[in-house]
Order: structure tokens, then sequence, then C-alpha cells
């Protein structure tokens, strides 16, 4: 039956542009949070800041869009650094409550601060022509802003995936997320390592809020409202997994999608769902150790 | 030291010490205080009544989270599962039941929480770290989720209003001005309040520190740690759903926004604000809070969050024991001064 | 007669990593059994395996002849298998008779009281006193376990394992941490232990493992290397090769 489908190329189709927003914004988070063991319920206010940032650059000075998305994750991924130097480096050894409750702190006070300076108001940004209206891919068309996500998420996850297997410093991470004593034992510098990844998970993050704007609008809430769902895609995907935050970003888009589609009253109910089976059964996610 | 007077110095050292855990429990006279505060806050402020006894609602709420967070160390973002159970069991109760006697109605969504945490707990508490976190705001989110699937049944966001119960004992009748409100929550606040004081000086709730001070010696030395942390887990939801009852028959109204993470959050705020870990800690945290964001919030929302943000790190970096850890700090500097 | 404890063919395995391989060891009543061996050895996993930290591969664990294999930490503990660990495990936080007092109360099911408080105890009470008294350690009763030198904790350490009147003890390295000049303390208590436990010890320092030993096994790369008597162990060749020669170098 034709009907259903469209129905189903659709939800895949939406539901991996999802995927794929999920999997750029949630990846710094899972690789910091398995390097490093800190719980940082913050990450959601440095996706939002992005955002933010997004929308100064294209409204106030008139950069284009792709461009000011570039700048915006540099410029987040570098202002992320005197906070992780002066303020997580304080509590590596703290207790997880501890860590949740410092994040937290950091992510009201970064939604105060952001709804001082742009009011509580949805923002939208303005998207170049090629971007906007559909792409026609013979058989069908679909939104083109859509299909950019999905192109962009399939080269960062390319560019992300030849990183950590091919480089030097990609093993390092790897290494350290593994075991971090031995990895420090042989005279890899987890500190910097850190920092570093911390700053590209970061700007990763702050990329995912750019993108966001045209799919869900922006509000300083955006750094809670989806904190739980990065968390979501974190935990169920495996704290320091490539893969797994990949396979966890697909599943949860994916679903999440069809099941809006199929059953809207439900809401949000399958998802917390998946989370809840997949943790009781795999309590460190698809690809987490131990 | 002669040899004679060794074992009297020992005898002397054994009485003290055992005297130390003998008498812990017994009632100092600075408890009175809270209690006394509050009854004060009946005759001093009559016409806050309405806000007085929301704070006694949340009081119980945060002493129920910390039972679990600050004496068992379970991390939870979830607990608001349980209030919003009572909640419902009452507003249910009365808007699809008819059962409008309020004291059975609460005794009641107090078993049916305990019951949901004993389940839920016997499930969640194999895991720690940011396995339970998250399976705890799943649980609550879905049965949020739940309620509005069926909104037609719970009431959904818009929530069961016009909720009338009968009077107090079929003698005290409501008022507009919550004079009996205040002092029905109170009075269960007070018993509740006994329970839980006894639990946690009880050689339980010693078992239940040592859990969270160190569990791998716990199950070194024979404990039963899962089912310790389920029973507590049961006790606290109970006491949560106590206090969502009593939500819901104070402001004769509930809606599905109890089960929202930031009911979770904020009751999670009050108790680090207090002090973890100690029985009045969620007296004055929960008060603290409530008032202050009566006061705040009304006048600017955005400075009302960003404060809390900036308490929330400044009571992470400086002052982890929350207002009473202050407060001891203050207290044994101005001792050590006193004393010669 | 049925050995306090009896391990055998006790095989562990992470992935491809093989760290216990067939080990048997057999613990009669009053053993005092010394297991040495390099580091790295997997001693300390021998413990945790036969504790119920670790959950075997294969084989089996007895206690007084009951298969205790598939048990948890906790029932082993209460049955009478009582362990220290490498590095204290204690609860800083909390006072020395603290300490005692919930060993104590676990053993004899009195943590399950929600109700009644301090009345109740005062048996839990004066048990933890008597332990502390043999130690000599009544004065450090009240004091926080934190504020106590690591010689003392140590004792505290061991305390806690005695205090649950176990039939089977396993002391993982008693001495380790502490400085020489508090070492008798612990010596002491080893050697003055309850004739009836039967006790297993790990240890690197030989001059204990000759002073307490009446029996040796020597563990290497997870395997049962040899096993003997003192002198046995002490005359043969390989074992000093494998191990004794490290100490003879360090002297």
């Amino acid at each position: 039956m034709p009907h259903l489908l469209t129905i189903a190329v659709s939800i895949l189709f939406d539901g991996l542009a999802y995927a794929m927003f999920l999997f750029i914004t949630s990846v710094g988070l899972s690789v910091t949070m398995g390097l490093m063991n800190f719980v940082n319920l913050a990450h959601g206010a440095f996706a939002m800041a992005g955002g933010y940032v997004v929308v100064s650059l294209t409204h106030s000075l008139g950069i284009g869009f792709v461009p000011s998305l570039a700048i915006a994750s540099v410029l987040v991924g570098i202002a992320s650094v005197p906070f992780e130097r002066g303020l997580y480096r304080r509590l590596y050894k703290a207790t997880d409550l501890e860590q949740v409750l410092l994040t937290i702190g950091l992510a009201f006070m970064a939604i105060a601060t952001f709804t001082f300076f742009y009011g509580p108001i949805p923002k939208s940004v303005p998207l170049p022509g090629w971007l906007q209206g559909d792409v026609n891919l013979g058989f069908r068309s679909f939104p083109s802003y859509r299909a950019f996500l999905i192109v962009l998420g399939v080269v960062l996850i390319t560019i992300l995936w030849y990183g950590f297997e091919r480089t030097n410093i990609g093993a390092k991470i790897r290494a350290a997320v593994d075991n971090r004593r031995m990895a420090e034992s042989v005279g890899i510098n987890v500190d910097r390592l850190f920092t570093l990844t911390f700053a590209l998970g970061s700007g990763l993050a702050a990329l995912g809020g750019g993108l966001a704007i045209q799919l869900f609008g922006l509000t300083p809430y955006f750094a809670v409202l989806y904190l739980v769902l990065f968390l979501i895609v974190v935990a169920v995907g495996g704290l320091g997994s490539l893969k797994g935050t990949l396979l966890a970003a697909l599943v949860i888009g994916i679903v999440d999608t069809g099941g809006k589609y199929m059953f809207p009253q439900a809401g949000n109910f399958l998802i917390y769902a998946i989370t809840a089976i997949v943790l009781l059964f795999k309590p460190a996610g698809f690809y987490g150790r131990e | 030291m002669a040899a004679s007077e060794i074992p009297t110095a020992s005898e002397a050292a054994r009485q003290r010490a055992a005297e130390f855990l003998l008498h812990r429990h017994h009632f100092i006279w600075p408890e009175a205080l809270p209690w006394l505060l509050a009854i004060a806050a009946f005759f001093v402020f009559p016409d806050r009544m309405t806000i007085g006894t929301q704070v006694l609602i949340m009081i119980m709420f945060a002493l129920s989270l910390d039972l679990i967070l600050g004496y068992a160390g379970i991390i939870t973002l979830g607990h608001a599962a349980f209030f919003g159970i009572g909640a419902y069991t009452v507003g249910l109760g009365l808007a699809r039941l008819g059962w409008s006697e309020p004291i059975s109605g609460l005794i009641a969504a107090g078993l049916v929480a305990a019951f949901a945490g004993m389940i839920a707990g016997w499930f969640l508490l194999r895991y720690r770290g940011l396995t339970l976190l998250m399976l705890t705001i799943a649980t609550a989110a879905m049965l949020q989720e739940a309620g509005n699937i069926r909104s037609d049944f719970s009431g959904g966001y818009d929530g069961l209003p016009g909720l009338t119960f009968d009077p107090l004992l079929g003698l005290f009748q409501y008022d507009l001005y919550s004079h009996t409100n205040y002092i029905y929550v109170l009075v269960v606040l007070a018993v509740v309040f006994y329970f839980v004081r006894r639990i946690v000086y009880s050689p339980f709730g010693q078992a239940l520190t040592g859990i969270r001070e160190n569990v791998r010696r716990m199950h070194a030395i024979g404990s039963p740690v899962h089912r310790r942390l389920v029973t507590v887990y049961a006790i606290s939801a109970g006491i949560a759903g106590v206090a969502g009852a009593l939500f819901t028959q104070t402001n004769a109204y509930v809606t599905l926004t109890v089960f929202d993470f930031d009911t979770s959050a904020k009751v999670m705020v009050m108790l680090i604000l207090g002090g973890t870990g100690r029985l009045y800690g969620p007296f004055l945290g929960a008060a603290v809070y409530m008032l202050l964001e009566d006061k705040l919030s009304k006048m600017s929302p955005t400075f009302w969050q960003f404060g809390i943000g900036l308490m929330l790190v400044l009571a992470v970096l400086f002052a982890r024991r929350g207002l009473l850890g202050l407060a001891d700090t203050v207290w044994r500097k101005l001792a050590r001064r006193g004393a010669p | 007669m049925t050995a306090a404890l009896d391990v055998k063919g006790l095989n562990r395995s992470f992935g491809a990593l093989h760290v216990t391989r067939d080990v048997d060891l057999t613990l009669e009543r009053g053993a005092r059994h010394a297991l040495i061996g390099p580091n790295g050895a997997g001693k300390t996993t021998l413990v945790n395996l036969i504790t119920g930290v670790l959950k075997p591969s294969a084989g089996q664990v007895l206690l007084n002849g009951e298969d205790i294999t598939s048990w948890t930490q906790a029932r082993r503990a209460r049955r009478g298998l009582a362990r220290t660990f490498q590095i204290n495990q204690l609860f800083r936080g909390l006072t020395v008779l603290e300490n005692l007092c919930m060993t104590i109360g676990e053993r004899d099911g009195n943590c399950n009281n929600m109700w009644r408080s301090a009345g109740a105890r005062r048996a839990v009470i004066d048990e933890a006193l008597d332990h502390l008294a043999a130690l000599r350690m009544v004065d450090d009763a009240l004091k926080l376990v934190r504020e106590l030198p690591y010689g003392r904790q140590r004792l505290v350490e061991i305390a806690m394992a005695l205090a649950q009147r176990p039939r089977v003890l396993l002391l993982d390295e008693p001495a380790a941490g502490v400085p020489s000049s508090e070492t008798h303390l612990i010596l002491d208590v080893v050697a003055g232990l309850d004739p009836d436990i039967a006790v297993l010890i790990i240890e690197h320092d030989m001059d204990v493992v000759f002073r307490f030993a009446k029996e040796i096994t020597v563990l290497v790369q997870g395997a049962v290397f040899t096993k003997g008597s003192p002198e046995d162990i002490r005359t043969n060749e390989k074992v000093r090769e494998v191990y004794l020669g490290e100490e003879h170098r360090h002297g």
C-alpha cells in the first residue's frame, strides 16, 4: 500500500534528521562523561548558547547561516575551556550529587542570563535559499533543511570516526576512556586531553543548538528541555562510545518521530519506556563498558 | 600511669563511649524551635496561612527525599512520581469513586505510594549513578505521559477541579483562609516527623548511613543492602505520597504538573539548601526556598532563577552541608572562642 | 572432618584474560595459611572470588561443607566468612565505636530494627567495647576513623572482621601501608587470633609469613605454583627464583 510506504519513508527521513541532531549534540556529552566520569548537566546550556550566537550572527551581523554555525561552534568551544579549567576541574573527585548540583546551577544561571539578554520569546533564523523548501530526489521530494541535516550528520560522523579510530589523539582518547589510570601511566596527559575533548564536545553541542533553531525554535529553556533527551541518548548509548551514541540517536530519533506520527497523544512515553527497558537490561547502555 | 589506674581509666572511657551512643536520640531543646515557630506563625500571620500550608507540605516532601538522598545516598530526580501518585490517589478517589473522607484517603494515598515505591525500588535500586538517575527520571515522566494519554480519566494537564473533601473528623470545616488546612497539615507533619526521627536513630537508620558511606564494607559485613534500600525507598515514597495527598486536599485541585521534572528538581534544591542528612535540613530549606520564591519570583522570575543557580553553585563549592552545615560551623567557631 | 573452607578448581576469566586458573585450596579449622606470590599473581582476585565479590567462571567454594558458590557476598558474610581489604574500607566519617556497632548490628539482625533506638543496643555497644578493649583501643572509641593514624585504622579494619565472629577469616595484606613503627600492633593481633578460626593471610613480608603460617600456598599468574609447609617453601629453589629471589634482592 503506497500510502503506508509513503508514511514510513517520511518517518524514516524525519527520524534520521532528528537522529543526526541528537547525535551531534550528544556525542560530546558521551565522550566527556565516559572520559572523566563527570556528570555535566550544563551541556544543554552550551547547545543553547550556540543557538543564540547563531541568532545574533545572522540577525545582527548579517552573516550567512552556515558560516554562523561554524563560527558559533568555534566560539562556544573556546569559551567552554575556562569553565572546564576553572570550575569543573575542581569537582572531578567530587560525588555524583555535587557534580549534578553544580552543573544544574550553571544551567539555571545560563538560562536566566540568556533570558535577560534575548527575552523568552522563541527565536528563528533566516535560512539561505537552498536550505528552504524541498529538494527533489527523483522518487520523492524531501525538505531541504532536513536533507542538509542528514548529509551534515553523515559527514561529521565520518570525520569523528576517522579522528577516533585513525589518529593518534583519537587513540589516546579511547585509551583514556577505557582505563584512565593505565593511560596516565603510559604517559598520556589526560588533563589536557580532557580539556580538548570538552571543548570539542561543547563546540559540537553549540552546532547542534544552531541546527535545532529551525527544527524546534529557540528559547533559553532549550538548555533543560532537551537536556533530558541528551542524557537519554548518552545513557542508552553507553558513556564514551561513538558507536553507542549513534545507535541510540538513531533508535530514539526514529522511534520518537514514528511515535509522534502514529500516536501523538502518547507524547514522550515511548522514549522513556525505551530508556527504562534498555537500562534495566543493559545498565551501561548499548556499548558502555562494565 | 600506675598499673592499678589503667582498669579504672578504661572503665570510665567505656562508660563515656557507651553513654554517647545510648543517649544520642534523646530530644534536645532546640528541636522544639521549628514547631514553636510553626505554631507562632499561625497566630502572628493568620492571613499567610495558604502559603504556610504549602510550606509545610514541601517540608514533608523534602523530608521524604532526605531519607533516601541524605541518609541512604540514593540520587534520584524522579521523586515527584510518588508525590504525584499520592496526589492522584486522593484526587481520583474523590472525582471517580466519591471517596471524600480526607483522613482515610490520606492513609490510602500513603500506602499506594509506598507500594509503588517498593515495586519501583526493587527494580531500580540494583543500579547506581547515571543509570539510576535516568531510570528515576523515566519513571516519573512515564507516569505523567500515561496520565496524559488517558487525560479523559485523569483530567490531564487541565486537572481535576472542584475537589471538595468532607470536613476533618466530621467536625472541622475548611475556610477560605486555610486555617483548618494549616493545622491539619501541621499535625500530619508532626506525626510523620516522629516516625522519621525514630527510623533515623534506629539501628536501621545507622545501616542506611553505612550504605551511604561505604557500600563495599556493608556487603562484606553481611548487610542485605538491596533489601534495606528498597525498604527505605518504599517508606520515603509513602511519605511523599502523603505530602502529595495533602497537596490535593488543601488545594482542592490537582493537575499532571505534580509529576514535572521541575517538581523533583525543586525539592532537591530545597533539601540541599537546608542540608542533607539532617532531620531539620528539610525544615530550613523548604521554608527558606518557598518564602523567598513567593517574594522574589514575583518581582523577577529571571533573577530568581539566576539566584537559585548561583546558590547551587556556591553551595557545592563552599557550603556542601547547606544552611544547617553553615550554622554548625559558625556555632563551633563561637563555642571555641567562648571556651577558655 | 569437614574443612572450614574448601576451594575446588576455581577459575575466573575476564574475556581473554585468564586470571585464576584451577585453584584448589583447603583451610582446616584453626588453619594458619599464608598465600604468597609475586605482584599481579591474582591473590586479591582469589580472595574476591572466595568472598563473592566476583563470580567464578568455573569451580566451587565450600564453607564448612556447604556449597556457597552462587551465594552473594552478604550471605557468605552472615555464614561466618569475614575479610579485610587491602586498602581500609571503613566508615571514615563515623566513630570507631559506630563502625563496630554497625558490624555487630548487621550480624545479629539488630539493624533490621527500625523502631527502637539506643535502648536495645546496649548489648551491641558492650560487645563493641569488648572488642576494642581486646585491642586496647577503648580510648579511641569516640574518635572519627579518619582522625586516626593509618596503623590504628588498620587495627579497626581487623576488629571489624573479628566482630563478625567469623569461622573463616581472610586477611588481605593486613600490614600494608602501616608504618614500620606500628606493624607490631597488627602482628600481635594476628598472632593472638582465636585458635578455632581458620585464617588465610595474604602477605609480602616473608618474616611475617614464616612466623605466622603453618601452611603456605604460592600463587603465580593465577595458578597454584606449589604449596607446603614453611620449611618446604623456604628450601624450594623454584619458589626462590620466582618470588623469594625478589625479596632476597630487596633484603
